[in-house]
């Protein structure tokens, strides 16, 4: 399918949500040939660790090898195609090996074992045949311990594909007197009645909240207001939530970086340094670690969200990270993960724990507004009641310095046109 | 790769032992190989990490009937109060100083500082009463009721103004025109206020399908 003519500069048709053909070529043209995040190293510490992670449409699984090295693989079994892992995830001990008729691969992948071998010779299955091996993906690379995995043998390096977005892990991590983060074995997982695009669109799309999450910002800002004057503080969670009824113009004065592969910052400083104890505790951890000049340039860093197009929404300075798999043009599962700032006050965790258990948990009060808009935005864009869905806000007014697109207007859908080019190139097949 | 070419197949047999003794191909092996039964059996479990097993629960202490049945009826309260929307007086029901943890997972023991799905004092409860009833909660258009069924009440302990109490719920949810399905454990600790009334200080609500994928969110109390 040609989908040229789908997108326009200032707007798409509603099929590139809708469509079922589309879907597909998104899986083939994006999803399995750019770098798609697979987990982090701290979830697989020990050999034979693994968890099964799905790239596309593609079940794989993740593996840590006894040489400490992290593989990628299918998880079907070469000989009948059983897949050769069951679990979300759990230790596969030396070996993976087949329930159904105990063919054995090692960690990365190639064949173990197969039982009887001798019935195989003369045949083209024989094991010396790679086809015998679990088939691998194609590249597979880290970033500051978040592993990525690529089904494309040829395309550009990972840092390459992450680009300025690469910001999102260090921030993450450099908020930790050790650079390093390890994960919260906790994954919430949510499943949104709505096209993978809706949620990128709205991680930075600034005039929403305001609108969308107008109750709960209400509702929370009236607490907060009564415990300020009851107590002269509030705690900074409170904040969380009140911020999201902060008014049009607040939200439109926040800015926004379009990168040329759909990535994006929304920027905003988060208000994470109040002068209590505990964060000076932690600032004065990293200025030990870093020097006063660079621990004050990773604390001061202006970054509300990063997106890593087509899928990841990092919320760096509070170390949660969201991460979509489309399942079809009108379902898409978000996997929602935390993680911890190693060696880091244990009240630094706790504070973006709230963040983590008040906005991003299946109980958010927060997301259940935007899954209900996006829902409904499935609904709408699936009738006749009109073909194009309108970029036009602040169009034109862009401005664009080598590729990146930067606005001043935290409300323009600069956002959208912005994903939109990216997504052009890669479904015309014009991106690495 | 090459432990395979000095390896003899032994000519088929009619016995079971006999193919289950049969080499398998191990590359790198060069002794002998492991049957096809040794292959499975080393280091390999198909399971996930085992999770520390749960205690047996043990059977709930005989009280008399009336501190019982005051316990039941607090619990059947809460039912009604919950599927009839009234969250003030669900809110009530709670201490000054009470708390509703649903925890991510059953191993969790601290409401505090977990991840987990709902971990509320009264003022968060207070938000999220707040929000639901607010006229633009938008994702509360929508016609949705619940029913809660709570069964299985057993009584942990009753220590001094201090009641522990198990029990089963299971709670169907319409919402639009879909049906959901919540069940799981709750286990409060109840107090008995000044005034003789009972009281919840925690209520922990493990949901059996914590860590499934949830389809949609919950936007109220379970």
């Amino acid at each position: 399918m040609d989908v040229r003519a789908l997108v326009e500069p200032d707007r798409v048709h509603r099929t590139v949500y809708t469509d079922q053909q589309i879907f597909d070529q998104e899986m083939t043209r994006i999803f399995e040939r750019v770098w798609v995040y697979c987990g982090h190293e701290s979830q697989i510490p020990n050999t034979g660790d693994y968890v099964a992670v799905t790239i596309g449409r593609q079940p794989m699984v993740m593996v840590r090898a006894a040489d400490r090295g992290i593989h990628v693989v299918h998880n079907r079994c070469p000989h009948r195609g059983v897949q050769v892992v069951g679990n979300t995830h759990g230790n596969t001990g030396a070996a993976f090996v087949c329930s159904y008729h105990a063919w054995s691969f090692y960690l990365d992948g190639s064949v173990r074992a197969i039982p009887l071998a001798k019935g195989y010779e003369g045949t083209r299955m024989d094991r010396s045949n790679p086809d015998c091996n679990l088939k691998r993906a194609a590249r597979v690379d880290s970033y500051r311990g978040f592993v990525f995995a690529s089904l494309a043998a040829e395309g550009e390096l990972l840092l390459d594909f992450l680009g300025d977005a690469k910001i999102a892990f260090d921030d993450m991590c450099d908020r930790s007197p050790v650079g390093e983060v390890e994960i919260v074995l906790v994954c919430h997982r949510v499943v949104q009645h709505s096209n993978w695009k809706f949620f990128m669109e709205n991680q930075l799309d600034a005039l929403h909240p305001s609108v969308t999450h107008q109750s709960t910002g209400i509702a929370a800002g009236r607490v907060e207001r009564r415990l300020k004057e009851q107590k002269g503080s509030a705690p900074l969670y409170y904040h969380y939530l009140s911020a999201f009824a902060s008014s049009f113009e607040q939200w439109d004065s926040v800015q926004t970086i379009n990168y040329p592969q759909g990535h994006g910052i929304l920027k905003a400083y988060m208000g994470l340094r109040p002068q209590d104890a505990d964060t000076l505790e932690h600032e004065a951890l990293l200025k030990k670690a870093y020097g006063e000049s660079k621990a004050e340039e990773y604390l001061s860093r202006s970054i509300h969200h990063v997106l890593i197009y087509p899928y990841l929404s990092v919320q760096s300075p509070l170390q949660q990270l969201r991460c979509l798999r489309p399942i079809a043009p009108d379902k898409t599962l978000s996997e929602i993960w935390h993680f911890r700032l190693k060696g880091a006050p244990e009240a630094i965790y706790r504070r973006s724990l709230w963040y983590y258990n008040l906005v991003n948990s299946p109980a958010t009060m927060i997301n259940a507004d935007d899954l209900e808009n996006w829902t409904k935005a499935q609904w709408g864009l699936q009738s006749n009641g009109g073909d194009w869905v309108s970029f036009h806000r602040h169009f034109g007014d862009d401005r664009v310095d080598d590729g990146v697109a930067y606005s001043n207007h935290g409300t323009s859908e600069v956002v959208m046109r912005s994903q939109f080019a990216a997504w052009s190139r890669y479904m015309n097949g014009s991106a690495a | 790769m090459s432990a395979t070419k000095n390896m003899t197949i032994p000519s088929a047999g009619p016995d079971m032992r006999h193919l289950l003794d049969q080499d398998v191909v191990i590359a790198g092996d060069t002794a002998q190989g492991a049957t096809g039964a040794q292959a499975i059996e080393p280091t390999h479990s198909p399971r996930g990490p085992q999770m520390t097993a749960a205690p047996v629960p043990l059977p709930g202490v005989n009280v008399g009937a009336d501190v019982r049945r005051e316990v039941e009826q607090l619990l059947y309260r809460q039912a009604e109060l919950l599927d009839g929307k009234h969250w003030q007086e669900w809110m009530d029901l709670f201490a000054d100083d009470g708390i509703y943890w649903m925890p991510a997972l059953p191993e969790q023991v601290e409401w505090e500082g977990s991840p987990s799905i709902f971990a509320e004092d009264k003022l968060l409860m207070e938000i999220r009463k707040g929000r639901v009833t607010h006229p633009n909660a938008w994702s509360q258009a929508p016609l949705w009721e619940t029913n809660h069924i709570v069964s299985h009440v057993a009584l942990e302990s009753v220590e001094g103004n201090r009641i522990v109490v198990r029990s089963r719920f299971h709670m169907m949810e319409l919402r639009r025109d879909n049906i959901r399905h919540f069940g799981g454990r709750y286990h409060h600790t109840l107090v008995r206020a000044d005034d003789g009334q009972l009281k919840i200080r925690l209520q922990r609500v493990d949901l059996f399908n914590a860590q499934a994928p949830f389809d949609y969110v919950i936007q109220i109390w379970v």
